[in-house]
């Protein structure tokens, strides 16, 4: 077995050392009827190559988004991660490595961390930021709970937006019911975002508005942020797309108090949904009730500049029930991949790049404009819109992978009961001219 | 005394080094913050330039510029080379974190789960193109419901404690099913990892206590108190317990304490973070749980990362499998399919779409490679090992409980007292040894805890030498040696690092020079 180095003459040595006859006096201390006798109805060992020819196989059996014209966004979002992040992501110290908890002999994870921090703080526009959560949607429900704690369990009610991501909207319900936070019943149509307005009372603890929301559509927070503040509600701002941050005015100067969203558009691949990052942005006052790790400045010994984990009495495993949160390992590789990328970007760079997303996205759009049965929508967008069919997405969709092409994602994919003749589509930076006229082709034909 | 490679005879910090003009010593060289180093102007991506001509952007177009820095590339490899370079790492040496299974990570894992048919493929693209995919979840599905015996598992839970609040969640939602919403109390043993306190409080429950017996294991007496007269209407929902526990020790009563708890109508929670002293040997169904999470980043081996990501994949038993989350994978005849959109059972959704695919590939491979009998030789191989290292180190250091351990070996700083030196110093004096320290002052049961897992990873010629410099700490801090213990790490890239500070002025953040003179006027 090529991954266990002892041998045979190691274990008859080392249970003499412990004075054991056999390797089964080890487990004595498990009940006689828990004991299992022989081996577990599995397939035994098999060599790397026989392994890795398995993989293969199934890997075969799917289709690599970068093999076709591809137009899938909400929540995930095809870009072009250069070479260079996964070849450090795969150094040995970052791959292999635990949570920094001796910082002495982690300062390569932790300095990246606090640079994650300062990128996720100036694109958010917020003051500080954590170390990452598991995604997207779990940073949202977290911001939530937080909102929740910071009105002290006084103000019961979250207050979502229509426009907030289904899954998003679900996994913050799955973890506001059971804390006595009340959801508002959501209308989830198109151009509502405003109307939450109208939700927000004294009893609210937090409003939560994602732009561009799950339509694509740019969402204005500022008047929002307005009559949050006057209930002491907070504002959470969300997004799915990092990339969009780079091109549209970014929520820390529309007044929003948490910031949380989706980091695997940059360096971070599809893999299927995960491993993605989370992103966290809060302002300075509310940092304390921040879930999740920190990473913060200090000095060693010799009074060199150094970093640490800090502000650790808000985590579980000094405060235990007190926690801020349960959360424990986050996506510390996956940030590394985020920040890498974006220290390769730069300004220049990342602005660049959400301007080629937006560019594909208007000559998409212009496309479908002109293709009878289909329509575009949305008033702004930046680089995903929804489009309106004569006909059932999801029927559009699969007759489009007939003819080699991935069209994009019916909403009603994401929630049953919207309208099941919306599809959203995404162009991004690697959506070539030919990718656009192929799907100008095949939904063509498939409308005809 | 360490006999190979430099001497780690104390020397007063940096007494007589040198100073060099760049700061750098060898191949420790200074690395500035990137902020330092970068301008916003530069950049290490080529991108066409933009035609500049459509925007849909509304009047929400950015104005100001966002102040990030970038790099060229080869600026970029030296910057995260040169970081990578002050991390300890397990592919560097033992690294015997208790409770955190640093065992190898095998590149095969990392080969297979870059495949395009799993990495580059979207959660939302149609199902009939993502087969591959969804196989994969299938068959890891199996593999991990046939370790434990148990008839489902969950597969979305993002990390252990995402895991932990899957299976709490699960029970409350068939606890409400049932009508049983008083059901709210939730024991806790004392020894316990801080998560579960955490998760049942998230998940609406309250904590009660469970202290530990003088052997290290559930006081049966206490739990009997609790549990007596009450029937399956009292107010227990459940028991959050870790077995093997986190002193390292089989939990022996366990099958007693799985039938009070369904006798007083609660279910069986156990954190599954030490299943690695079990694969292959025990299974959890057998015992009587219900609900158990499993790190595939610390039982199947994907990699840590610096702290993720993880996996925690959730098994169920028959009573809560109705309750699980959305989404997860069904065999059709046409293949595979996703059910995403909860009944009325389900206790909703957990993120935001299927969990962690990229640990899914990679504990697989580490699944098949080893097969049904190299699991169980890998379990056998890390309860050898720290066995191993508690026998040699038990007369120099002082084991917290008599008699033998599982995956994982716990002292006590009995062995330091009237040295003074403590676990932090001792840890810290590992450092210099060239070993990560193990996990300190946890469990908090135990005294100046020192909790030790070597996993199975370890040969036996690397665990001598460890035992040795173990050995040869404990010599020197009870030879009243503590000035060196102080001063430590020496050697390290960096000295003691002053963690108060960071606390109590927290800095999170670089500021760009003219926002901080601006703050200072």
């Amino acid at each position: 077995m090529r991954y266990l180095p002892l041998n045979a003459n190691d274990r008859t040595q080392m249970l003499d050392v412990i004075g054991v006859e056999s390797v089964d006096d080890l487990f004595y201390n498990v009940p006689e009827a828990a004991r299992l006798k022989g081996l577990i109805d599995l397939p035994t060992h098999q060599s790397e190559q026989a392994v890795e020819q398995f993989f293969q196989r199934l890997s075969n059996k799917s289709t690599p988004a970068s093999s076709v014209p591809f137009f899938c966004g909400a929540g995930a979002y095809k870009h072009h991660i250069p070479a260079t992040v996964d070849h450090l992501i795969q150094r040995s110290e970052f791959l292999t490595a635990y949570t920094p908890y001796q910082p002495e002999i982690s300062q390569g994870t932790l300095q990246t961390l606090f640079e994650f921090q300062t990128q996720v703080a100036l694109l958010t526009g917020m003051e500080v930021a954590n170390a990452s959560m598991y995604d997207g949607s779990t940073a949202c429900a977290e911001a939530v709970v937080m909102a929740h704690r910071v009105a002290r369990g006084k103000k019961s009610k979250a207050v979502l937006a229509p426009g907030l991501h289904p899954h998003y909207a679900a996994a913050t319900q799955t973890l506001a019911s059971t804390l006595n936070i009340t959801i508002n019943e959501r209308d989830t149509r198109m151009g509502r975002d405003d109307h939450v307005i109208d939700h927000i009372d004294d009893d609210t603890c937090c409003v939560v508005v994602q732009s561009p929301n799950v339509f694509g559509e740019i969402v204005d927070l500022r008047p929002i942020a307005e009559k949050a503040h006057a209930h002491k509600a907070l504002l959470i701002a969300v997004f799915t797309e990092p990339v969009a941050l780079a091109a549209i005015t970014p929520p820390g100067e529309q007044g929003a108090d948490i910031v949380v969203g989706e980091g695997q558009g940059l360096g971070v691949g599809l893999a299927f949904g995960g491993p993605h990052v989370g992103l966290f942005a809060c302002r300075q006052k509310l940092v304390r009730q921040m879930p999740g790790r920190v990473c913060g400045e200090t000095v060693d010994a010799n009074g060199d500049r150094g970093y640490v984990l800090t502000l650790s009495t808000r985590e579980q495993h000094i405060r235990r029930e007190k926690a801020t949160s349960n959360i424990c390992t986050n996506s510390g590789l996956c940030c590394l991949a985020f920040t890498i990328h974006m220290s390769l970007l730069g300004d220049a760079g990342i602005q660049r790049l959400a301007t080629l997303n937006h560019e594909k996205a208007c000559d998409l759009a212009d496309v479908i404009d002109g293709i009878a049965g289909a329509e575009v929508l949305n008033d702004t967008f930046f680089n995903e819109f929804t489009v309106r069919l004569n006909t059932n997405a999801e029927g559009v969709v699969d007759a489009m992978v007939e003819k080699g092409v991935i069209a994009g994602v019916p909403l009603s994919r994401l929630s049953p009961d919207s309208d099941e003749n919306l599809l959203l589509v995404c162009a991004t930076e690697t959506s070539s001219g030919e990718d656009i006229a192929a799907f100008e082709t095949a939904l063509k034909e498939v409308l005809s | 005394m360490k006999t190979e490679g430099r001497p780690t005879a104390p020397v007063a910090a940096n007494s007589n080094a040198v100073q060099t003009v760049s700061g750098s010593q060898a191949l420790n060289q200074a690395t500035a913050l990137l902020f330092e180093t970068g301008t916003p102007r530069r950049t290490g991506v080529d991108l066409p330039e933009p035609k500049g001509t459509k925007s849909r952007l509304g009047a929400h177009g950015r104005k100001g510029a966002i102040g990030l820095p970038g790099l060229s590339e080869p600026e970029t490899m030296r910057h995260y080379v040169r970081l990578s370079q002050k991390n300890y790492a397990i592919d560097l040496g033992v690294y015997p974190l208790g409770s955190c299974t640093m065992k190898h990570n095998p590149r095969l894992n990392e080969k297979v789960a870059r495949m395009p048919g799993f990495a580059d493929v979207h959660p939302l693209q149609p199902v009939q193109t993502a087969q591959g995919a969804l196989e994969i979840m299938s068959v890891l599905s199996h593999w991990l419901m046939t370790l434990c015996n148990m008839p489902a598992v969950a597969l979305t839970p993002k990390a252990g404690a995402h895991g932990e609040l899957c299976g709490m969640m699960a029970i409350r939602a068939r606890l409400d099913h049932d009508g049983a919403s008083h059901k709210r109390r939730v024991l806790v043993p004392d020894a316990a990892h801080g998560t579960n306190p955490a998760t049942a409080v998230q998940c609406g429950f309250t904590v009660d206590g469970l202290p530990s017996n003088a052997g290290g294991r559930v006081d049966m007496d206490a739990l009997r108190a609790k549990l007596d007269g009450l029937g399956k209407d009292s107010d227990i929902a459940g028991i959050m317990l870790t077995n093997p526990n986190t002193c390292g020790l089989f939990e022996s009563d366990i099958i007693e304490i799985a039938a009070l708890i369904h006798k007083a109508g609660g279910y069986f929670y156990c954190d599954g973070a030490n299943f690695n002293a079990l694969v292959g040997r025990v299974r959890p169904g057998d015992l009587g749980v219900d609900a158990m999470h499993i790190n595939l980043h610390k039982t199947f081996s994907t990699p840590h990362g610096g702290g993720g990501p993880g996996s925690g994949p959730t098994v169920l038993s028959d009573a809560l499998k109705d309750h699980a989350p959305v989404p997860y994978v069904v065999k059709t005849e046409d293949g595979f399919d996703l059910v995403e959109h909860p009944d009325d059972k389900s206790f909703g959704r957990m993120c935001a779409f299927h969990g962690n695919m990229g640990m899914y590939t990679r504990a697989l491979s580490y699944m098949m490679s080893h097969g049904s009998d190299g699991l169980k030789q890998a379990t056998e191989d890390a309860v050898l090992n720290a066995n191993y290292v508690q026998a040699s180190l038990s007369d120099v250091m002082t084991p917290a409980f008599e008699g033998g351990c599982m995956h994982e070996a716990l002292f006590d700083d009995r062995f330091l007292k009237d040295t003074g030196v403590d676990t932090l110093d001792f840890a810290k004096a590992m450092i210099d040894e060239g070993y990560h320290p193990m996990t300190m002052y946890f469990p908090l049961v135990v005294h100046g805890a020192m909790l030790i897992e070597p996993t199975e990873s370890e040969s036996k010629g690397e665990l001598d030498r460890f035992i040795r410099s173990m050995r040869s700490l404990a010599e020197r801090a009870k030879s009243g040696d503590v000035e060196s213990f102080k001063q430590a790490p020496i050697y390290a890239p960096m000295r003691r690092l002053d963690e108060t500070q960071a606390a109590r002025k927290p800095v999170l953040r670089w500021t760009p020079p003219s926002d901080v003179a601006e703050a200072a006027e």
